[in-house]
Parts: C-alpha cells; structure tokens; sequence
C-alpha cells in the first residue's frame, strides 16, 4: 500500500465577509472541509485611538470610547469615566449613578440584540435581525434623547453624566420594557427549539472552564462556560450592589449555551432597568458632581457670572489636571470585562491609557475552538464570539 | 482591605525573593515590580499558588518612558475569579534586551505581547509567533512610542495610473500644533515657520 499524501489547503477568509462581522482576515489551513489551523489578521481597523487620547484632554478622550465598539458605546464611557473618578478622587451623585446604570443596561441589549440575531443570520436565519433591529431602534431612541446622537453619545463623562434625562422618558422606558417580555420570547419561539439553529450550534465550538480562564475569557463567553462571573455582581460599581439580578450560567460551553446566556441576560437587564426606573423616580439631585473645576457649570450660570465663564472656558480648552498615578479600571461591558489601564502623570493628557478590549482575548481564541471542526462551523463560532473590530483593531 | 493586599504583596514578595524587586498598593490596587529574569516562575506561582490564584492573565500592555535608562515598562495585569482579586505586575526593559514570554504560562499572552511588540517594539524571548498584528503589513517603527510622532510617517492613497496604493510621506496641510499649557503665564513657546534665528536671538539675549 502506498503512502497516501494529504495536501493542506490554504483558503482566505475576507476581509470582506458578511459572516466575519467586519474587517476579519482569517488564513485558514483546511483538509477538505476540515479546518487544521486558522490564523486571524487584525487591524484593517486599526485607528490608533491610544495615541489619539495621549494627545488629547481627558474630556476630549471620551467621544474615542463610544467609537470603539460602537455597538455598546455607553458601557465603555463608562470604564473610562470610572478610571478617572478614581485618579481624581471624585463620587458621582446618586441620581448620576442610577442614570449611568439604567443606560449600561439599555446598552447592554442593544449589544445583545444585535448579537444574537446577526449570530442567529450567520446559521441561516432571516427573520430574527429583521425584528431585532426594530427594538434597537426604539431603544437608540433614548440615546438621542438624553444625548442628541443616536450611537455616539458621549454622555458619560469623568464626574456623572452629561446631562439629566428628558421629561417623559421613564414613562416611555417603562412602556417599552413591557412590549419587550413578549418580544423576547418570540425571538425564543424563532431560536430554541429551531432545528437548523440548533444543528448548527449545539457542540460547537466547546470551551471548558480550564480554557475559558487560560484564554482570558470573560463576560458572556465565560459565564456559557460554567463560571459564575461577573464584575457586576463581584466587583460592583456605581449601585449595581443596589440591583437585584440573576447572572445567568451556562453549562455546556458551546455556541449554543453562549446564546442562550445571552437571551438571559437580556431579561435580567430589562429588570435592573425597571429597577433604575423606579428609584430615579424618587432620588433627586445634581447628576453629575458640584465641583466647577472639573465639571462645567450650566449654560443659563454662564449668562451672569463671570466665574462660570471663566470655568467653561478653561475647562474645554485646558481641561482638568488629574493627579499622578495609574489604575486598571473594569466594567462588565457587554461582551465582557472592558477595562482601561490608565497612566496619569499630573498633567491635562494621560500620559498612557490602554484599551483592554474583550473581543481581543476571544478572537485570539479562535485558533483552538476552531481546530477540527467544519468550514461552516467556523461562522458559527465567529457569531458566537460576539466581536467587533472597532474594540479589536482599536 | 489595603493591609489584606499588602499582606499577599508581602507573600507573594516572599516566595519569589529573586523576582520581586517592590510592592506596593495604591488606590486599593496591588503593584509588584519585578525582574524580567524570574518572571516566568513568578507568574507560574500567581497563577498556581494556593493563596493566589490569578488563572487569568487579563491584559499585557506597554509603556514608555523615554528619559529612563530602561525605558519601557511591560505591565501585565493578572485576576483572580476564585478569590475576586486583581494584581498588576511591571517589568522593565529597554529596546534591546527581551523579556520572557508568558505564553507557556497564559495562553491569552500570545496576542498580547504580540501587540506590544508591535507598538513599543519590546522584544519577547520563546514567543511562539512574535509577529506584528495591529499595524498594516509591511509597516515601520512601533507607533506608540513617545518619540514617533501623532501623524505617522507615510501616507497612502489609491493611485488610478498605477493600480495600486501607493505610499507617500506625510504632507500636512496645516502646521501640527501643540499647545502647551503647563505654564500658565508665560504661554506656548511657539517657534513661528521660517523663524527659527528670531528664538535663537531671543534665546542668546537670555542667557546674556
């Protein structure tokens, strides 16, 4: 008998795909239609935002943040605005806190949203975007309303929030969380027990606990692989110890376990968000903190005093000075721990501040969830991952 | 909960006497200085340590100090889920000499360090794949250094004779301004384009 010669075949995947989620170079090395290695290339989106932010004032810093991954924009304001409160030894005011929480979550199911239905069109499925995308527009609604910019919003800053929420929109949140109960489990009835959903999903792409942690997984990734964490819960920040919420686990650490934490983590959002709503119907008070040398004063103060002038005026062009020191500040963004390593030395800029993106550890991670399976799977297993190159390529 | 870090810091410290050079907490944050030699067994010992346990390598990043001697700092920032704690190590090295790889120890390390060698240029000994990732291929210098400048070097654009992107050294169309507002009273010191003799006067006059 002969030896027989396997030849490897080396395919390129994208940049261009629609199941890569952006600009995703893969160079895959397939046998048949089984994949042997694959090897991403990144930084087709790479915008050089940490050099951007050493140039700029720690306001000016704020607007790269919803920049990065743009599908949950809030969340990372929110790492950001967190690691400067602490170099500045600053407390945000309740009412600030709330706020903040009720938008963390708003973003957390746009993020969501947006995940699981494009995951669900990566395996065959139309429908689910198609409705999914209606609900984010209802909700990128109250970003313009508290913001003026549907996506990049720029809303939390070192201090609080920009400003407070318009009149009416509780009332119309509380209207909107009602309608999306059933709108949840009608993109469950699509999914769950769909059967070329779950062929495609279910075993795919498994990640035991021992890998998950070796590869720095965190968020949702992690928790579909049976550890319960989550910065929420463990490290809370701003009133998330006030919240009364579920962290949902998964259990067998495939794609199909990773959507469905996702699912859940939907329902338990929208009930920190009724949550927020009903304290920030009772909690009154500034929204961001009372100290004119780093928050500016209000437009009508500027009108008759010279101090609020002087104040506006020094703080959007010099900025202000935070203390020397560094700190590595976490959230639990959507797709994970989103954290900002920053570097202060006393003066108006940061002198260093590293993005820690949580897409970045788990798209490294591709390689070994891919190894052996199909080429099919391997969209599978990118929907799965939920990632997003403008965190990624930074 | 600062003395309960300085605790492990001094454990941590004592277990590994030829690593650790400093630890310290700030801000409710454990630090601990460390020597690129016995990193390796250091960070094996984070993360096996029954005291420790950092399973996690969360982030590997790069800073750089342009007047120090070694001037960049690689800092590797370690967590613990089973004791809900978080740890920050810092190395560091100069252009030349590498540091060793932590991607025997933590897989997530791999991409990490691939990024800060490409944009500090920091050297790691035994990676497995010490390639750039973020920066175009083909590209030059490490852009987060400090003395690369904001806009780069080369620009490109598509070239419709050619048929292909060519790349071109950066032409400003305005002037890359700076403004210094560290002294508040006597202002920028900015040298006007073409007028470079005037502030060598200016600076002669000075000095006399």
């Amino acid at each position: 008998m002969s030896d027989v010669e396997i030849k490897t075949l080396t395919m390129n995947f994208g940049p261009q795909h629609p199941a890569a989620h952006g600009v995703l170079r893969l160079v895959v090395e397939m046998d048949g239609e089984i994949v042997e290695r694959c090897d991403p290339h990144i930084g087709l989106l790479h915008r050089g935002t940490e050099k951007l932010i050493e140039y700029k004032s720690y306001l000016q810093a704020v607007p790269y943040f919803d920049r990065l991954d743009y599908v949950s924009p809030m969340n990372q304001e929110h790492a950001y605005a967190l690691a400067v409160e602490k170099l500045l030894g600053i407390t945000v005011p309740e009412r600030g806190q709330y706020i903040r929480v009720l938008f963390s979550e708003v973003t957390r199911i746009l993020n969501h949203l947006l995940n699981v239905t494009t995951f669900a069109m990566d395996t065959g499925a139309l429908t689910p975007p198609l409705w999914g995308f209606e609900q984010r527009e209802l909700l990128m609604e109250y970003y313009e309303g508290v913001s003026g910019s549907r996506m990049h919003a720029a809303y939390f800053r070192p201090g609080g929030v920009h400003q407070d929420l318009p009149d009416g929109m509780l009332d119309s949140m509380e209207a909107w969380i009602k309608q999306f109960y059933p709108f949840l489990k009608d993109i469950e009835k699509l999914l769950n027990d769909n059967r070329i959903f779950r062929q495609r999903t279910v075993d795919i792409g498994v990640v035991n606990p021992q890998q998950a942690l070796d590869w720095g997984f965190s968020g949702p990734m992690i928790r579909a692989s049976g550890l319960p964490w989550d910065l929420r819960k463990s490290q809370p920040y701003d009133v998330y110890e006030r919240m009364d919420f579920d962290i949902p686990v998964g259990k067998t650490g495939d794609c199909f376990a990773r959507y469905l934490v996702r699912i859940e983590e939907m329902y338990q959002s929208a009930r920190i968000m009724e949550q927020c709503i009903g304290a920030l119907r009772t909690v009154t008070g500034p929204v961001r903190v009372d100290d004119r040398k780093i928050s500016p004063p209000r437009r009508g103060e500027m009108k008759g005093s010279m101090e609020a002038l002087i104040h506006h005026f020094k703080l959007y062009t010099e900025g202000y000075k935070v203390p020397a020191g560094e700190t590595y500040t976490a959230v639990e963004a959507p797709k994970g721990e989103f954290g900002v390593y920053l570097v202060s030395d006393g003066t108006n800029k940061p002198y260093r501040c590293k993005i820690r993106a949580p897409g970045f550890p788990h798209l490294a991670a591709l390689d070994m969830m891919t190894k052996g399976h199909q080429l099919a799977d391997m969209s599978a297993n990118i929907g799965s991952l939920d990632i997003v190159f403008g965190e990624i390529d930074r | 909960m600062a003395e309960q870090l300085q605790d492990l810091g001094d454990y941590i410290a004592k277990g590994n006497q030829q690593a650790v050079t400093a630890t310290s907490v700030r801000l409710g944050e454990l630090m601990i200085a460390a020597k690129p030699e016995g990193l390796v067994a250091l960070l094996t010992f984070l993360r096996d340590d029954p005291r420790c346990l950092f399973k996690q390598l969360v982030d590997v990043c790069g800073v750089d100090w342009p007047e120090r001697e070694k001037r960049f700092d690689v800092v590797y920032n370690l967590l613990s889920v089973k004791n809900n704690q978080r740890v920050r190590v810092k190395v560091a090295t100069d252009e030349s000499t590498p540091v060793p790889s932590a991607a025997s120890v933590f897989s997530s390390a791999g991409w990490f360090e691939r990024e800060t060698y490409d944009l500090y240029g920091v050297w790691f000994s035994d990676h497995p794949d010490l390639r750039r990732i973020l920066t175009d291929y083909g590209f030059e210098g490490h852009p987060l250094r400090k003395d690369f400048p904001l806009t780069g070097f080369v620009e490109l654009r598509w070239d419709d004779l050619q048929k292909r992107v060519v790349y071109e050294p950066v032409k400003l169309q305005q002037e890359f301004r700076r403004f210094d507002f560290l002294s508040p009273w006597e202002g920028a010191h900015q040298v006007l384009p073409g007028d470079e003799k005037a502030a060598e006067k200016a600076d002669e006059k000075a000095k006399s």
